[in-house]
Parts: C-alpha cells; structure tokens; sequence
C-alpha cells in the first residue's frame, strides 16, 4: 500500500513535468532537454526564496520567476533557430541544460542544498493504515485539477484553439494569421508552471536539491511522455501515472530472495523499450507514414 | 569526397608536409619551454579518446542520421570490459575487498583487452539494436538512451560485484604509462599510444565512410525511402553502422579506463552523451576532421584554457567572481554562442585540409579587397 500511494504521488510530480515535454514537442517538435533543470532550478529558487520571504509569498515568486526563466531560454536559446534545422535547436536544449546545471553549480557552490519544509505539506497523515505525507495525498488531486484546467484552456480558449492548430501544422497556421510566437511563449508559460508546481510537490519529499537533481526526473518524465506518445497530453499524464507506480510497486517485489529495488530506475526504461517495440509511436501517440 | 587534380596533390602534400612540420615544431617548443607539459599531456590523451568516440557518434549520427543517444553506454561496456581483465596482479584482492573473491583472476595485454572491450559493445548493440532499429528518429534516441540507462545499473548491480566491483571503482589498471616512462621526449610520450589507437580508430572509420557501406549510409540519412527503394537493404545497413558506431565507442572507453587509472559507471550518464553529442556538432555534423578538431578544443578549453576562471587570476585579471565552478559558467556561455551562431559547427559537412588552409590564405586578400571595393561602391551609391 505504501509503495502505491508513493507511485501515485510520483506520478502526478512526472505527469506534470511531462506536460512540459509533450506540449513542447507537440508545437516544435523539439526535445526541449533543459526541461528537467528547469524544474531544478525551481527548487534551487525555493530554497533561496524561503531563506528571503514568508512562505505564502515565496511559492508564487517561484512559480512566476519559473515561468519567466522557461519563456526567457526560449526567447535567448530557441527562437533563433525557428529556420534551423531540428539537431540545431536540440543541441540548443542540451546547451541550456549544461548552463543551467553548470550556473547551479556555481551558485550553490557544489553543496546540497537543504529543501525547506513547507509546513502543511510536510505533515504526516495515515490513510488506509498507511502513514505518509499530505504531500503524497495532495499530489495526485492537484495534478488532476490542473489537467482538467490545462485541457479546458485548450478546448476553449482562443490561444488554445490556436495551439492545437499549431500542433497540427506549423506553417499553415503561420498562414492563417495564428500568431506563432505567442502561442509557443504561451507553451513556454505553461510547461514552466507546471514543472514549478512539480519541483515544490517532488523536493518536498527529499532533503535536498543539488545541481544534477533535475536530470534524473526530467528524463523519467521524458521517458513517460514517450510513453503516453509523445505530443499528446492525456498520453503523458497516463503514462506518467503508469511509470511512477510501476517503478515504486518493483521495489516491493523480490525474485528468489533477491530484491528488484535497484532496478527500479532500469524498469521504467525497459518497460518504455516494450512498449515502443509493440507500439512504435507510445500508447496514445499519432501515426506517422513516411511520404516520399 | 574530391577527385585531386595531379597539380593539386602535389600542392596538397606539400601544405600537409608544412602544417606537420608545424605541429612537431610546437611540440618541440612545448617540450623545451616546458610548459605545464602534464596540463597538455592529459589534454591530448582525454582528446584522443573524445576524438574516437565523437567519430564513431558522428559515423551514426551525421552519416547514417540514426540519432542515436547509447553511447555513453558502450564506453561503459568497453570501460569495465578492459578493467576487468587489467586490474593489476598484485593488487586485486585489495581492489576488490568489498565485493568478494574475483571471478577473473588474470590480466590480459592491454591492447587485447582494448579489442576485446570493443568486441564486448558491439556484441551488445547488435543486440541492442535487433529491436531497436526499427524505431525512427526521437523514438530510437529515448530506447538507446533508455538501454544505457539500464547496462549502467545492471553493471552496478551487486551480485555482479565478484566481476564488475558492484558500485566501487576498478582501479590499478595496467595503462601504457609503467612502460614508456623511460624513453625520450619522456612525458609527452605518454600521449604516443593514445595518438595511435586514435589515427587507426578513426582511420577505419574513415575508410567505411569512403566504401560503398559509406555511400549507402549517406543514402539512408539523405532519403530513407529512396535508398530503399535503389536496393539498399536498411535494416542489414543500419545494425553494420549501429554496431561499427558502439565498435570504437567501446574503445574508446577502455581508453577511457586507461586514461583514469580506474573504472567507475559514475561517470558514464547521459550527460556524458549529450556532452558527445555537443562536440559532434560543434564540428559540424558529417565532418570527421571537424570532429577531431572540436573534441580537442572542447578538451583544451574545458580542462586547460579557461583554468584561471575557477583559481582567481584569469589573462591578468583577478577578481572574487573567479571562484569554483565560473570556469564551467563562462565555458556554457561559450557553447551556447557557438550553437546559437555558428550552427553548422567548425566544419559544416566539409573536411579540414592544408590545401583548403592555403587557399584560404591565397584568398584572403582579395576578400577584403573585396569588401572594401563593395563598401565603396555602396558609399558612392
């Protein structure tokens, strides 16, 4: 039981990083690789913002300093290369990603820093004779009102309108008066935002936060928007929620008296390998034919 | 590839001859001068083998345009494969005191153990890559990304520890230094082996590249369909590319090993893969000369050049921001520059020669001559 409620809880933090990937990839078809440190330095901000300002003025600092970060790197590291082509502006990505870590690096001066308790998520509650953290209860309701509220700003919003148009073809749209750069800022804001609300949801369940600790979840959220076929949100949200679970219920699990718990982290990268064998192009993702 | 015209092969031996006589003449005044001779020695080995495995990404990603991203996995097969079998005699029951009794109990001739760490990942990629393959562009760079992930905690794991150490380093590794300490040019020569094992990796790659398996790479990257459709057989192409690519990988890897002194699976993440990938394009995706290039400059700048950033002092300059970590700060704005302007890297997809070097030369008057006849015209306009 415990190790579902922790699957749970750490599925909702990837969906919501996840988010961030496929909207990106659905409008640029770009892996946007700086993701995963985006969501570190989101931490990183909320360790100095704590230490700076209350709390109830901190988490928003956070979550619009995030945003401002993810719409700057587009507009420095991305926009140039619109006419590029796409290795330019993935390399782009793993540029930022390297300065991000290498800037954190430099700030923090090497050292862990320690996440600081925010004091109502950090409280112990018992559910279903489990004992854990509100965080974990909160995570997944969270999540899933966000993403009911993300897909209502698609369905019926004119920018979200203009973002599925976007998604579907790039240069039509351009044609059809849909304002591109807007619309890819607004992808920007959004995946940002998210991956705030996340960073505060996953540090609160760790000490601490160093530069490199955005790599690891950012590459599982990756590998769950692969999952769900990346470009399609329903898709990264299900895969995620799968991913989490799986990879805490392979810690529960020992063949023979040997323990599966190191193989939690190689689990969700073999399972991803399965399902891209079945089903090239993830669970909910589009067909794509090669026209000659 | 060029044809060379009779008279611009004699040129063209002639520029090599003088670029060479350069090199050595440089060599010779590091030598004299001595100039943190240990600083260059260990610039040229880790650039030689940066060199052989930004070669063998480039054969897989500019020349047959499979994005791959599993290197950094291979070298770890290849790393642990040479130390397993190089873990000096002496040493070895204290280098794995943690993990039990070793499984292998003797050491191999380094060059064998170089070549079997590079048999050792290509009989993994063709594994690898019997399911893999098949996908196409980002999908197959998340499932090899996702393999390397998975060696690198299996290698960890444990209950291999009789073998591969379990999470504790490999170290007092058999490397080429015990043996050539003693002849001339005494430090330098450590870079010697390393020099070798390079030209000859990237020599055989080269050679793949010209062949007729070069051809029908470049094939395969510029219309898959097409080259299909002229009787290329894609899947039997893309496993020989994938497998050759992880070949050298691994050797690059064990020189990797060797370069440290000891195995660790640390190092080997997916960082060090974008790491590799970054400096293939930096050189210019489809240029091997420009591989080569830009896996030293990156080597030199990273570890050498912009050393002053990180101790206080830099050209002259102190000042409190020069502290731990700027050097990395200051080396990213450099990279992200270069992507942002230069992005077709060094080389683009063509190749460095002297040749190209002299002409440039020639040229180059007549191209400000150029730009200043242009500028006037404009003003009398």
């Amino acid at each position: 039981m415990d190790y579902l409620l922790a699957g749970i809880s750490v599925g909702g933090q990837y969906a919501l990083i996840a988010i961030g990937y496929t909207m990106v990839y659905g409008i640029l078809r770009l892996i946007n690789f700086a993701h995963g440190d985006i969501f570190m330095v989101a931490g990183l901000i909320m360790v100095y913002a704590t230490t700076a300002m209350p709390l109830y003025l901190s988490i928003p600092f956070v979550l619009l300093v995030t945003v401002i970060i993810g719409v700057t790197i587009e507009r420095v590291a991305y926009k140039p290369l619109r006419s590029a082509p796409r290795m330019s502006v993935m390399i782009s990505a793993i540029g930022v990603s390297y300065t991000l870590q290498n800037i954190a690096l430099y700030a923090t001066g090497g050292l862990a820093k320690v996440y600081p308790t925010i004091p109502f998520l950090s409280n112990t509650v018992k559910i279903f004779g489990a004992t854990t953290k509100w965080v974990t209860v909160i995570t997944p309701v969270l999540t899933i009102a966000l993403v009911l509220g993300l897909v209502a700003i698609i369905k019926f919003t004119k920018i979200g309108i203009a973002m599925r148009a976007v998604s579907k073809d790039f240069e039509t749209s351009q044609l059809m008066g849909v304002k591109i750069n807007r619309v890819i800022s607004m992808t920007f804001v959004i995946g940002s935002f998210l991956a705030a609300v996340g960073s505060i949801l996953y540090f609160s369940n760790y000490p601490s936060v160093v530069p490199t600790s955005g790599s690891m979840p950012g590459l599982k959220s990756f590998v769950a928007a692969v999952f769900g076929g990346i470009g399609s949100i329903p898709g990264a949200v299900v895969g995620a929620f799968i991913i989490g679970i799986c990879e805490n219920l392979i810690r529960a699990v020992s063949i023979g008296g040997v323990s599966l718990t190191p193989f939690s982290d190689a689990f969700t990268f073999a399972l991803l390998i399965v399902i891209l064998c079945v089903k090239p192009s993830g669970l909910f993702g589009e067909k794509v034919t090669d026209k000659v | 590839m060029k044809i060379l015209s009779p008279a611009d092969k004699k040129k063209n031996t002639v520029c090599n001859l003088i670029m060479f006589a350069a090199l050595i003449a440089v060599l010779i005044y590091i030598d004299a001068t001595s100039l943190s001779v240990d600083m260059i020695v260990k610039v040229l080995q880790k650039g030689c083998v940066y060199a052989i495995v930004v070669v063998s990404m480039n054969l897989l990603n500019g020349f047959t345009g499979l994005f791959s991203l599993g290197q950094a996995g291979f070298m770890l097969i290849g790393a642990y494969m040479y130390s397993v079998f190089s873990v000096d005699n002496a040493s070895r029951e204290m280098v794995y005191s943690f993990s039990g009794k070793p499984v292998i109990n003797f050491q191999l001739p380094i060059i064998v153990a170089i070549i079997l760490a590079g048999l050792a990942a290509a009989l993994f990629s063709f594994l690898i890559g019997l399911p893999v393959l098949k996908l196409k562009s980002d999908y197959l760079a998340i499932a090899t990304l996702g393999f390397a992930e998975i060696l690198r905690t299996i290698i960890q794991w444990d209950k291999f520890g009789r073998v591969t150490n379990g999470s504790f380093p490999i170290s007092q590794l058999n490397t080429f230094k015990a043996r050539l300490a003693d002849t001339a040019f005494a430090k330098m020569s450590f870079v010697i082996p390393f020099f070798i094992v390079a030209v000859i990796c990237i020599g055989i790659i080269t050679l793949m590249i010209h062949s007729t398996y070069g051809r029908a790479f470049k094939a395969i990257r510029d219309d898959e369909v097409a080259a299909e459709a002229m009787g290329i057989n894609l899947a039997k192409h893309k496993m020989i590319s994938f497998v050759t690519s992880s070949f050298f990988a691994g050797i690059g890897g064990a020189l990797y090993a060797v370069f440290v002194g000891s195995t660790n699976a640390a190092p080997f993440t997916s960082a060090l893969t974008y790491e590799i990938l970054l400096i293939v394009v930096i050189g210019g995706i489809g240029s091997i000369t420009g591989s080569i290039l830009a896996s030293f400059l990156y080597i030199a700048s990273q570890e050498w050049w912009l050393r002053g950033l990180d101790s206080g002092t830099f050209m002259g300059i102190t000042s409190p921001i020069f502290r731990n970590g700027f050097r990395l700060v200051v080396f990213s704005v450099i990279i992200m520059i270069f992507v942002l302007f230069f992005r077709n890297g060094i080389m683009g997809d063509r190749e460095f020669s002297s040749l190209g070097i002299y002409r440039a030369i020639k040229n180059l008057p007549g191209k400000i001559a150029g730009k200043f006849k242009k500028s006037k015209a404009e003003v009398q306009e």
